[in-house]
């Protein structure tokens, strides 16, 4: 608990030890080149330091891991970020003739973040995040992870914890990689529902002409009803506040409900959310068919607005947007940007994500026992990093089979 | 003329004249434009095609200018097209389809040639040139149109009644039974093909896989051509340097590309001035001026009649201006000598006479020199006299606008619009609008442009439409006297 009290991560030595000894470079490496030696993914791949004082360093590449590596300890940056794969090395953009230097593939990423959540969420606020309103964001990866994967048939994805309060996901399959920036507006545009900022609190305007859902929500609703049920009515009590249950009455697109909700509610401010909920679905079951439908339909949609993931779309949208790089500390509390099984992301509990701090004291531990050898490259292996690191690994060697794979069926035609 | 690079090496006929359409050599009005057109062709035919097809390619793009609406922009595309580049459907029998199948083709890939070169003009281009096949397309014949989509090989898997079966649910919309799947057509491509149709959640998709209904299949068309013809001109881009070599090509290329650029195609050719019955007297420009001309020529009229005297490129530009406007070389010379009231007869006869007779090409080389088209008045030049759209400050040319034209119809109301399409750069939009305005008493209205939505891309185009609007009122009066 006491993780970071003792050991400040914004001062460079800690960092610095922490990328001499634990940044799994490697690894980062395989995942980003999908072979075990550097490609063109890797070489031609822009990276940009973040060091203390806003120092803002764009357009590096290297030619391997230790490269890199040599040169985040040279410049010690308090976080780095990954861009795309550029027609050429990102470090001699100068000397390239204008036109001849466009990014050319990147992986698909996405970029959900709790600030989007705060209209709704009522355990925490600004930067703070429980397990409790991690909820929000396990529903986000439910819903985007199945979507991801059923409907546009990608599988290499990765999400990422974002250090704080959000959560990263990079997709790595082939075609993913190589989407132009215009189907990634339209993938995003598709993914998209609620948009976040000012208009999170408007009402839906996702039914066009017909009045079913689209197929993609519809799928998306098999997820969600449970979760509102757990996690806006149980866990949240979003409808609890008189603020709260007005924001529902909002959306409902029939006065005399309204009304009638209202006068209850009123009267009885200690209703829980979910008996708010039921008080709702009460007087919609009884409606003659004609009322009843676009009541349902309004139904749906409050799943669908409290639930939904919430994107930032601009991140996903261009191929030179830059995110940043997995395993990075985040400044302000220490924690490492961990991957996260999506399996398990209901489990997960953002304040039990290794710090740096504690990272550094477990090694000392083990320094005492052993000889403090010159080799540190397998010294994560020691410390609570491991298991992330491995599911970094595992990712990697998916990629890299992938590649042996299609090598493997190009042979015959190369051997004409 | 040039070859691209080819996968199949079909046999490169020269096109002779079949009049058969049994085996027309282009048996479908719509082009994906995949071959490369391998006849011969003239330096001229290389030139009026592209113009002519530029002409259309330029009103497309200012319709986003002008804020048409698609349908809008459809009328006016095909009323440009039925001037300029008509492309008949099959049953249109005593057409030489061949012929103008064969224009469309050639125009098209020397436009290729001229917008190649950057981005920003590829871009365009492949908007442009998307456009005009989609309205081409909505306008073609259903039954051709189906032919022409079975010869092609569009790479779309029609979806199996069992398949429609298994997706019921998310393929249909309402009550569901076998005839209506049986009867609706799905195809499966890659999403990617249509993107237009996932941003909006138009299409099923399932494992990478959109289920387009029959009824977007034109999305999955137009999506192609726009692939297809940008691999193309980065091809082309790639290919051109070899092509720089051929030196009689490089300014036709160049021109066009910067005529489009300027959002105008690069000619108007002045015949208007020459069918211009009623010969035009030196006396008659103050009135002429006062009620046809556009803005630019407007405003060298007025420095002449302020100065008595106008530098050597505003005589030159006013002067040609007014020959194709149709005044005689014998009318100029007594127009200039009248104007130029402070000099003496000596003067004149010794430094402008010349001039001007060489300027109708009876002196020196006996060119007969064009009038400048709005492009090249648009280009910055050693004239002062440019586009006053362009040229004046927003302030000088709003109350210029009111000095010259509100006699005409325009107020103070109108200028916000056109002065944002000037701030947006369009200044031929603004132009042809202050036309429309200053016409709105002949029956001009918002869209029409000098005639059928064409912009204004030359001021005797301007001035010429302006008076054969006032013609038939004329000829009224005329019979009223008598
Ligand atoms: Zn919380």
């Amino acid at each position: 608990m006491d993780a970071t009290h003792d050991i400040d991560p914004s001062s460079p030595e800690v960092m610095l030890t922490f990328y001499r000894r634990l940044y799994p470079f490697k690894a980062i490496h395989n995942w980003l080149s999908h072979e075990p030696i550097p490609t063109r993914l890797f070489t031609h791949r822009e990276f940009a330091f973040t060091l203390p004082g806003d120092v803002y360093l764009r357009y590096n590449s290297f030619s391997s891991a230790e490269e890199l590596k040599k040169q985040v300890c040279q410049l010690n940056p308090t976080r780095f970020e990954i861009g795309p794969v550029y027609s050429a090395r990102p470090r001699d953009k100068k000397t390239v003739r204008s036109g001849a230097f466009n990014p050319l593939q990147r992986e698909l990423v996405f970029d959900i973040d709790m600030t989007d959540y705060d209209p709704i969420r009522t355990c925490c606020s600004n930067a703070g995040i429980c397990r409790r309103c991690w909820g929000f964001i396990s529903a986000a990866v439910r819903v985007l992870d199945t979507a991801i994967r059923n409907q546009f048939g990608y599988d290499k994805l990765l999400w990422v914890y974002s250090g704080r309060r959000g959560i990263h996901l990079w997709i790595s399959d082939k075609e993913a990689m190589d989407l132009t920036d215009n189907e990634r507006k339209a993938l995003v545009g598709w993914m998209t529902v609620i948009t976040g900022g000012k208009e999170t609190g408007r009402k839906l305007n996702i039914r066009s002409g017909s009045k079913s859902l689209p197929p993609p929500l519809q799928d998306a609703l098999q997820i969600l009803r449970k979760i509102f049920s757990d996690l806006i009515l149980a866990d949240q009590d979003c409808f609890g506040s008189e603020a709260g249950y007005e924001a529902l009455l909002e959306l409902i697109p029939d006065s005399g409900t309204v009304e009638r909700l209202r006068e209850k509610w009123t009267k009885d401010p200690n209703r829980s959310s979910e008996d708010k909920w039921s008080d709702f679905r009460e007087i919609v079951r009884k409606k003659p068919e004609s009322e009843r439908l676009p009541l349902q339909a309004a139904m749906e949609d409050v799943v669908i607005q409290y639930t939904y993931p919430r994107l930032d779309a601009e991140v996903s949208k261009h191929r030179n947007h830059l995110l940043k790089a997995p395993f990075c500390i985040h400044p302000k509390t220490g924690r490492v940007c961990v991957p996260i099984n999506p399996d398990q992301v209901e489990k997960f509990d953002p304040e039990m994500v290794p710090t740096v701090g504690q990272l550094l004291r477990e090694l000392d531990a083990i320094g005492k026992t052993e000889e403090q050898g010159t080799d540190h490259h397998a010294d994560w292996e020691k410390t609570s990093l491991k298991p992330y690191v491995d599911m970094l690994d595992k990712h990697a060697s998916l990629l890299m089979e992938e590649v042996r794979r299609e090598k493997r069926g190009a042979e015959p035609n190369l051997s004409w | 003329m040039y070859n691209s690079s080819k996968k199949k090496q079909t046999v490169d006929q020269p096109l002779t004249q079949v009049e058969t359409h049994g085996l027309l050599a282009y048996p479908h009005r719509l082009n994906f434009y995949d071959k490369a057109p391998l006849f011969d062709v003239t330096v001229e035919e290389f030139e009026i095609c592209a113009l002519d097809r530029l002409r259309i390619l330029a009103e497309i793009e200012s319709s986003a200018a002008r804020n048409r609406t698609w349908e809008e922009l459809k009328n006016v595309t095909e009323t440009q097209c039925g001037k300029y580049l008509p492309l008949s459907a099959n049953t249109a029998k005593s057409i030489r389809l061949d012929e103008q199948r064969r224009k469309d083709h050639l125009g098209h890939f020397v436009l290729r040639l001229a917008f190649c070169r950057s981005e920003d003009l590829r871009r365009r281009f492949i908007r442009a040139e998307t456009t005009l096949f989609k309205v081409r397309y909505e306008t073609d014949d259903y039954k051709e149109r189906e032919n022409f989509l079975s010869s092609r090989d569009f790479n779309w898997i029609p979806v199996s009644d069992e398949e429609k079966n298994q997706y019921k649910d998310r393929l249909f919309h309402g009550p569901i039974n076998d005839d209506k799947i049986k009867a609706e057509k799905f195809y499966k491509v890659k999403w990617t093909r249509v993107p237009d149709l996932v941003e909006k959640r138009r299409v099923f998709l399932k494992g990478g896989f959109a289920y387009v209904p029959g009824r977007e299949q034109s999305s999955i068309v137009f999506q192609e051509f726009e692939v297809q013809l940008g691999k193309a001109l980065e091809m082309t881009a790639r290919l051109l340097p070899r092509l720089d070599e051929d030196t009689r090509l490089v300014p036709v290329l160049d021109n066009l590309s910067q005529g489009f650029l300027a959002g105008v195609s690069s000619e108007w050719s002045g015949v208007l001035g020459s069918d211009n019955a009623n010969e035009i007297k030196a006396e008659m420009i103050d009135d002429l001026a006062r009620k046809h001309f556009p803005m630019c020529m407007r405003s060298l009229h007025e420095s002449l009649r302020r100065d008595n005297h106008l530098k050597h490129f505003g005589r030159l530009q006013y002067g040609l201006f007014l020959k194709v406007l149709g005044l005689s070389v014998e009318e100029a010379i007594a127009f200039w000598r009248k104007a130029f009231s402070r000099i003496t007869d000596d003067k004149f006869n010794k430094e402008y006479k010349y001039n001007i007779r060489h300027s109708y090409g009876l002196e020196g080389k006996r060119a007969n020199y064009p009038a400048k088209s709005c492009l090249q008045i648009l280009t910055p030049g050693p004239s002062e006299h440019g586009c006053p759209y362009r040229h004046y400050s927003a302030e000088n040319l709003q109350s210029a606008l009111l000095s010259t034209y509100s006699s005409q119809g325009l107020s103070s109301a109108d200028l916000p619009e056109i002065m944002a399409t000037v701030n947006a750069g369009h200044f031929h939009v603004a132009c042809t609008r202050v036309f429309e305005i200053t016409h709105a008493s002949c029956g001009v209205s918002k869209g029409e442009g000098v005639g059928g939505g064409e912009s204004v891309t030359h001021p005797n185009q301007y001035a010429a439409r302006s008076m054969e609007l006032a013609k038939p009122k004329v000829e009224e009066d005329a019979m009223v006297v008598d």
